[in-house]
């Protein structure tokens, strides 16, 4: 019998091609992810080496970043962007590289469609230029954000050097209150420790919250784990992973798909396995979470006042900027803060399961009128659902409409962009200084929280809302 | 891409105390559409450097002309967030070529060493010693020493090691890339890659 080994030593050693002493390890990557954004400089690194792409059966693009969020049957207003969107569609061809490109009916947010199409399966290494990577670790696989340069560097030779992180396992115990969702949960992980406290670890999810979790809202957290600092963070497969996984187009199928499952049976983290750190915490303790200032792990229960300066984890300067720039005070009252847009979407909340929860709070009632509201399902697939299952009329029976897929008001690299000063309740990851939009002021927190603001038009705590 | 080689670094520097420096500071998503790396040093900082109408911001450092050199010096977790690469580009194309703090984020920290940006990580005591050293005269010199892997302040003598693993200190002193060496291991990813199920 070997040593304990854990999930994330299971997966890692399995793909390393060579140690290099006193260096990092050559990872092999199973799937790579592009898109618009961060892969033109990586083509135009593997073009003016005069080589191509290894393995172009292994990497998929689909635009996401900057594409509009309405009329996407029209051209591309922004010539920067129609120049991206351009890039990729020419490199893709070039190269062989599957291409949905916005139209496409499978297009969507890179980190949607992966899982939704069967591309991300339990046990793979995934990378994308994209730090939200991070996502498909709710597979069981190892998945992180790299820079440009390690874009052109899995194109050209499917690997990546990469020193091994540490390990960390984060477990949540018991059973979640009423209107407590996966975003509840890693808020209050990150409100915890810190923005930073991950830096330099992978994360394993483990206990009881995590196991109830449906994959979306195990998507959910680890899609965050970057938002502490993480490589990235994982959760061992399981029943529910398998239902997910079974039937999607590019998941393995017969013998292939009874193989499959027989090794992801073994991808669990061996009881005796040592962690470098571990923490756990108790359900119980987590209510309906929203940030206040400007980076993630500055968030609280929503019933709870500002904290101040010697409360948090940032030092003083920090977060007096910080409140500052969000125009709020120390001890201030979150409930009630007056809010001027919600955005519901991004790869952290935008799938079906996010607009039911949605759907479940405004159904019945009227969006507040000083509130504009981005519904910004992630992928043509997410909103072909949101059509079937009658939640469109429901939004729109309550005044919300729906816009079409992409990252839109998460980063506002598009026209999605939060005017100076507004506040938004989001969805998203990050509440940074003008990520929503130059002078844009973010409230990250759940679907049913973004719902609670929007049909009242101040920052409202969910459970007063729910049906019994 | 072959980049500069990197060994000893002597210059003044630019202290941004600041905690947390995330990457859409460092240069916000809106400057992302382009598709050469060109021209990203005049949007670096950009929302914190100048007005809506374009105008400097006089309070912030970069516009201060007493601050100047090839190296920056942040708070702890400096590079925070998104992975933009762009961020890297941003900082070496305005004329960076080491960035200083107590604490780096992981993928800033990879994307600079892949592009020639030496990010040394000292202790908070001795980061705190810098700024001190620069208030006390801004055109206080650092020397950073890749070899010895030292950091020094000039005018005071003290000193730090920084940790940097074997294999990227000869990449950047001789100014190597990973993919010339990559690509020399083709045919061992190739059996490997035969060997993967899917």
């Amino acid at each position: 019998m070997s040593n304990p080994t854990t999930l994330f030593d299971k997966v890692w050693d399995a793909h390393v091609v060579r140690k290099i002493e006193d260096g990092p390890d050559v990872l092999f990557i199973d799937r790579h992810f592009i898109h618009e954004v961060t892969s033109p400089v990586a083509f135009l690194g593997l073009e003016s080496r005069g080589i191509g792409v290894l393995y172009p059966e292994r990497t998929f693009a689909t635009a996401d970043h900057n594409t509009p969020t309405i009329n996407q049957h029209l051209p591309v207003a922004d010539p920067l962007s129609a120049n991206q969107l351009a890039a990729l569609e020419k490199n893709s061809a070039k190269y062989n590289i599957s291409h949905w490109g916005l139209g496409h009916q499978k297009n969507g947010i890179v980190h949607v469609v992966g899982p939704e199409n069967g591309i991300t399966l339990p046990g793979m290494t995934i990378v994308c230029g994209d730090s939200h990577t991070s996502t498909h670790g709710a597979f069981g696989a190892i998945a992180f954000g790299i820079g440009t340069s390690e874009v052109e560097m899995v194109l050209a030779s499917q690997c990546i050097m990469q020193p091994k992180p540490k390990k960390m396992r984060i477990s949540v115990n018991g059973t979640l209150q009423k209107g407590v969702v996966a975003k509840d949960v890693v808020l209050y992980i990150i409100s915890q420790i810190s923005a930073s406290g991950a830096t330099g670890y992978f994360i394993e999810f483990a206990g009881d919250v995590f196991r109830n979790l449906s994959m979306e809202g195990r998507m959910t957290v680890c899609n965050m784990s970057i938002e502490m600092g993480a490589r990235g963070g994982m959760v061992a497969p399981d029943e529910k992973t398998l239902a997910y996984i079974e039937g999607r187009e590019q998941a393995p199928k017969g013998d292939a798909w009874d193989k499959a499952v027989a090794y992801w049976q073994t991808l669990k983290t061996d009881d005796g396995a040592v962690f470098d750190l571990e923490y756990v915490y108790d359900a119980a303790n987590i209510e309906p979470q929203i940030t206040y200032g400007t980076n993630p792990g500055l968030g609280t229960g929503i019933t709870n006042h500002i904290p101040t300066a010697s409360q948090v984890l940032d030092g003083a300067a920090s977060y007096a900027k910080s409140l500052s720039y969000m125009g709020f005070a120390e001890n201030d009252s979150i409930i009630g803060k007056p809010i001027d847009y919600v955005f519901l979407g991004s790869c952290t909340n935008g799938r079906i399961e996010d607009f039911r929860a949605f759907a479940s709070i405004v159904k019945g009632r009227k969006k507040a009128d000083n509130v504009t509201a981005w519904l910004v399902p992630g992928s043509h697939i997410v909103e072909a659902q949101i059509k079937e299952e009658g939640i469109l009329d429901i939004l729109t029976d309550a005044g919300f409409q729906l816009r079409q897929p992409g990252c839109s008001a998460c980063l506002a690299m598009n026209d999605d962009k939060i005017p100076a000063g507004k506040y938004a309740v989001s969805t998203s990851n990050r509440n940074f200084e003008g990520r929503q939009g130059p002078g844009a002021r973010t409230l990250l927190a759940s679907p049913l929280v973004a719902a609670a603001a929007a049909v009242t038009g101040v920052v409202t705590d969910p459970r007063e809302l729910i049906a019994e | 891409m072959a980049y500069d080689k990197f060994t000893i670094l002597k210059s003044s520097a630019v202290p941004m105390p600041i905690e947390n420096v995330d990457t859409d500071q460092i240069i916000p998503a809106r400057f992302l559409k382009a598709t050469e790396r060109k021209g990203f040093g005049d949007n670096l900082f950009r929302d914190w450097r100048y007005n809506a109408d374009g105008t400097p911001k006089e309070d912030f450092i970069l516009n201060n002309p007493i601050y100047s050199g090839k190296i920056l010096v942040g708070g702890k977790n400096f590079g925070s967030g998104s992975s933009r690469e762009h961020a890297a580009w941003a900082i070496y194309d305005y004329g960076f070529r080491c960035v200083v703090s107590s604490f780096f984020a992981d993928i800033f920290k990879n994307n600079s060493l892949n592009i020639g940006i030496l990010p040394v990580q000292v202790s908070p005591e001795f980061l705190d010693k810098i700024f001190l050293a620069i208030e006390a005269d801004p055109k206080a010199e650092l020397e950073v020493n890749l070899p010895e892997q030292t950091i020094t302040i000039v005018p005071t003598g003290e000193q730090e090691s920084f940790a940097i693993n074997g294999y990227k200190k000869h990449n950047m002193t001789n100014g190597f890339d990973d993919i010339d060496y990559l690509r020399s291991l083709k045919e061992d990813i190739a059996v490997f890659e035969a060997a993967r199920p899917y």
